[in-house]
C-alpha cells in the first residue's frame, strides 16, 4: 500500500509540474476567448441542497411574467392548475380560475364546423401569445421569443477560470448542489442591459446586453423600476422584478423541487443509518474470522 | 474451484422434490452462500455488486419511463416533461434513471480499473474479462441511445454526429448511414429504432452479466495479491462475509447516488438538452455525456475522420486483447515496480482525455489530446508486452493466508 502511495505522490508532483507549465501557455488564450463578464452566483431561496421556493416571490414573479413577459413568451408546458399546486405560487383555486378565465381557448367545433372559442379552464395549458413561430417572428423583428417552460434549465453559465482549476469548481459545484446556473444567467441577462461600448456596431433593432452571447439581443430591456405593482409591499425595483420573475421561471422548469429536496433529506438520513448499521454488522461478522 | 462438490442439503420435502427436478436452489446456494471467496478482497471488489444494483435500478426505472415515453419527434421531448411534471414522483423516476446512467459508468470504470490494476484479466480469467468488455461496449451503446431519446438539442446532434461517423466507411458508408437513420437524415424512424434497441439492450447486458458471473464462478475471484487460492484457509464463504460487505458498500454508493438525484439532478447533464431538438440549428458545442469524453477526445485528436473513428473504436477493442498483450505472469501491479508508474500514467491519461473531450479541439488542447491518445495506445501495445518481459517483480507471498496473517501471523498462531 505504501509503495502505491509513494508512486501516486511522485506522479502527482510530476503532473502538477506539467500543469504549472501549461498555465503559462493557456491563461492568455483563455482571457481572449471570454464572451462577457462572468455571471455571479446569486442567493436563491431554492438554491443549494436545502433550498425551497418562496411562495410570495413566485406569486410576484408570476405577476411580472403576466404583465411584462407573457405578451411575447409562452409557457406551453404549464397548466393553470399548476398555479395552485403545492410547492408553487400556491394561488387559491379562485385566483387560479380567474387567471385561467382570462385566456381564450379554441376547443372543438360549432354546428357549422368552425373552431369554437371558450374561456380557459384550470386544466388548460397556458395559452401562448402567438399562434405559431411564424407569427411570433413576424411580430418580433424576425426574432423568436423562447418558451419559458424549461428555459431556466436550458441556460447555463461559464466560469472564467484557468483550465487547471476547473476540476476544483466542478467538485465545489457538486458539493454545494449548484443547480441554479440557468437562473443566474437569466437574472444577469435581465439586469445586463446598457449602451453599447464605443466601436461596437449594433444590428438594426438590436439591443446591447453584456451577458448575452455576442452581446446583441433582439429583446429590448424588458424590466424597469415600478414596471409591475406588488400587492405585498415589496419594493418594486428593477432588480427585485428580475429576481422574482427568474424565481418564477425556475419553479416553472422544476415544479416539484420542494418535494424532491424534502424527500431527499429523509431518504439520506435513512440511508445513513442503514449504512452505519451495515458497517457495524460487517465489523462484527468479520470479527469471527480472527478466532 | 469448479470441482468443489455441492454441500447443499434440501431441508424439506418440497425442496427435495424440486432439487431432483430443477436444482435451482442448489445453484443459488453454491453460488452465493457457500461460494469460497478469497479472504483478502478489498473494498474495490464490492463494485461488482454495486454494478448489479445499477443495472437493476436502470431496468426498473426504465420500464416505468417507457410507460410514459412517446418515441416520436413531435412528442418525445414533451412526453419526458409530462413524466417530470404530471406523473406522481415522475421527476424522481426520470432523474434516478438519468443520474443512474452516470453512476453506472462511474462504478463500471472503477471496476475496470480495479481489474487492470490487479491483473484480473490474466489467465485463467480471460473469458470473464472479455465478457466484461462486451458489457462495457453494450453499456456505451445503450447509454448513448437512451440519451438520444430525450430529443433535446444535445440528443439530436449527438445522434447526428455519431451516426455520421459511419459515412467515413469507404464505399458502403453512405448506404449504412441511411439504413441506420431509416431515411435521409436523423428523424422519426431513427428515434423509434433507438427506443426499441434501448429497451432491448439492457436485457442482453443482463444475460451477459450472467455469463460474466458464471465464468467468474468457474475459476473464482482474483484477489489483491494475485496469488491463486491454494488451500481452504485462503477462502471464506461468500455469505455472510461478502454479502454484508457488498451490502454496506451498495448503501454507501446509494448515498452518493441520492445526492445527485435529490439535490443536483441536472449537474451531470447539459443545459442544451432542455432545448427541444431543432434540426435547423446546430448547438455551439456538441459534447457527449461525461462518461464518453475520453473516447470523444480520441476521436477528435486525429484530424482524419476515418482514422479518428478507427482510433475511437480501437480504444475499446484493444481491451479485448490485453490478456495476451500483457506478458507478465504477475497479476497485481503492486508487485510490479517497473510497470507501476506507467499504470498510473495511464490512469492520468484517461482523466486527461476526459477533460480534453469537453474542450474545443484546437491549439494546446488538441496537441494534448494527441499526446494522451498516443500514450493510451502505447501503454497497451508497447509498454504492456515489453515491461512484462524485462521487469523483476517483487516477491509474492506463498499464499493468501500468509499475505493476510503475514505480519501478525506469529501473534495469530499464539492466540
Amino acid at each position: 500500500m505504501n509503495s502505491i502511495l509513494k508512486t501516486i505522490t511522485k506522479l502527482t508532483a510530476l503532473f502538477s509540474a506539467a500543469v504549472v507549465s501549461g498555465i503559462i501557455f493557456t491563461s492568455s488564450a483563455l482571457a481572449a476567448g471570454g464572451t462577457g463578464p462572468e455571471v455571479k452566483r446569486q442567493e436563491w431561496s431554492f438554491g443549494g441542497f436545502n433550498g425551497q421556493y418562496d411562495k410570495a416571490q413566485l406569486q410576484r414573479g408570476f405577476g411580472v411574467y403576466k404583465e411584462v413577459c407573457a405578451s411575447c413568451h409562452g409557457m406551453k408546458l404549464l397548466s393553470y392548475r399548476n398555479l395552485m399546486q403545492k410547492g408553487g405560487p400556491e394561488f387559491s383555486k379562485e385566483q387560479a380560475l380567474a387567471i385561467a378565465k382570462e385566456a381564450t381557448v379554441i376547443d372543438g367545433v360549432d354546428a357549422d364546423g368552425e373552431p369554437k372559442e371558450r374561456p380557459g379552464k384550470l386544466s388548460d395549458r397556458f395559452q401562448g401569445p402567438f399562434k405559431n413561430e411564424t407569427e411570433a417572428r413576424s411580430a418580433n423583428n424576425g426574432a423568436y421569443p423562447p418558451d419559458f417552460s424549461v428555459l431556466a434549465k436550458a441556460r447555463t453559465i461559464h466560469r472564467h477560470v484557468p483550465w487547471y482549476s476547473e476540476p476544483y469548481y466542478w467538485a465545489y459545484d457538486m458539493a454545494t448542489a449548484y443547480e441554479e446556473k440557468g437562473s443566474d444567467y437569466i437574472y444577469a441577462l435581465l439586469t445586463g442591459y446598457g449602451t453599447a461600448p464605443k466601436g461596437v456596431v449594433m444590428g438594426d433593432g438590436m439591443n446591447y446586453n453584456k451577458y448575452f452571447p455576442g452581446h446583441q439581443i433582439a429583446m429590448a430591456a424588458p424590466l424597469s423600476e415600478d414596471a409591475v405593482e406588488y400587492a405585498d409591499g415589496t419594493p418594486t425595483t428593477m432588480d427585485q422584478h428580475a429576481k422574482d420573475v427568474t424565481a418564477f421561471m425556475a419553479w416553472a422548469s422544476e415544479p416539484h423541487l420542494n418535494a424532491r429536496k424534502n424527500l431527499g433529506k429523509r431518504v439520506q438520513i435513512y440511508l445513513l443509518i442503514l449504512a452505519l448499521l451495515l458497517f457495524l454488522a460487517k465489523k462484527s461478522v468479520w470479527a469471527r474470522l480472527k478466532h | 474451484m469448479s470441482d468443489h462438490s455441492s454441500s447443499y442439503v434440501p431441508s424439506n420435502g418440497f425442496t427435495r422434490w424440486l432439487d431432483e427436478r430443477l436444482p435451482i436452489i442448489r445453484l443459488m446456494y453454491d453460488s452465493f452462500i457457500v461460494f469460497p471467496t478469497p479472504r483478502n478482497l478489498n473494498y474495490l471488489w464490492t463494485f461488482g455488486g454495486i454494478l448489479t444494483f445499477c443495472l437493476v435500478a436502470q431496468i426498473i426505472t426504465g420500464i416505468v419511463i417507457a410507460m410514459h415515453f412517446v418515441p416520436h419527434g413531435d412528442h418525445a421531448f414533451a412526453s419526458v416533461e409530462h413524466l417530470m411534471r404530471d406523473v406522481n414522483w415522475g421527476d424522481l423516476i426520470r432523474y434516478t434513471h438519468a443520474v443512474g446512467a452516470s453512476m453506472f459508468f462511474a462504478a463500471a470504470y472503477i471496476h475496470l480499473f480495479r481489474g487492470l490494476y490487479y491483473g484480473s484479466y490474466k489467465s485463467p480469467r480471460e473469458i470473464i474479462w472479455i465478457f466484461g468488455v462486451v458489457i462495457l461496449l453494450l453499456m456505451i451503446i445503450t447509454a448513448f441511445m437512451g440519451y438520444s431519446l430525450v430529443w433535446g438539442q444535445m440528443s439530436f446532434w449527438a445522434v447526428t454526429v455519431i451516426t455520421n461517423l459511419f459515412t467515413a466507411i469507404p464505399i458502403v458508408g453512405e448506404g449504412i448511414t441511411q439504413w441506420i437513420w431509416g431515411g435521409y437524415s436523423v428523424g422519426d424512424p431513427t428515434l423509434n429504432r433507438l427506443f426499441s434497441l434501448h429497451y432491448l439492450f439492457p436485457f442482453i447486458i443482463a444475460a451477459l452479466v450472467g455469463l460474466h458471473i458464471w465464468a467468474l464462478h468457474v475459476v473464482g475471484s482474483n484477489n489483491p495479491t494475485g496469488v491463486e487460492v491454494k488451500s481452504k484457509t485462503d477462502t471464506i464463504p461468500f455469505f455472510p462475509f461478502y454479502v454484508i460487505k457488498d451490502g454496506f458498500m451498495v448503501v454507501v454508493f446509494m448515498l452518493l447516488f441520492s445526492w445527485f438525484v435529490f439535490y443536483a439532478p441536472n449537474y451531470l447533464g447539459h443545459s442544451d438538452n432542455f432545448i427541444e431538438a431543432n434540426p435547423l440549428q446546430t448547438p455551439p458545442h456538441i459534447v457527449p455525456e461525461w462518461y464518453f469524453l475520453p473516447f470523444y477526445a480520441i476521436l477528435r485528436a486525429i484530424p482524419d475522420k476515418l482514422f479518428g473513428v478507427i482510433a475511437m473504436v480501437a480504444a475499446i477493442v484493444v481491451l479485448f486483447v490485453i490478456p495476451w498483450l500483457d506478458t507478465s505472469k504477475i497479476k497485481s501491479v503492486s508487485k510490479r515496480p517497473l510497470f507501476m508508474p506507467f499504470f498510473w500514467l495511464f490512469v492520468i491519461t484517461c482523466f486527461a482525455l476526459g477533460y480534453l473531450g469537453a474542450k474545443a479541439p484546437e491549439g494546446y488542447f488538441l496537441l494534448a489530446s494527441q499526446l494522451f491518445t498516443a500514450y493510451y495506445f502505447i501503454f497497451f501495445i508497447i509498454i504492456m508486452p515489453v515491461i512484462g518481459l524485462i521487469e523483476t517483480p517483487r516477491k509474492l507471498p506463498d499464499s493468501i493466508t500468509e499475505a493476510v496473517e503475514g505480519k501478525s501471523g506469529k501473534e495469530g498462531a499464539s492466540s
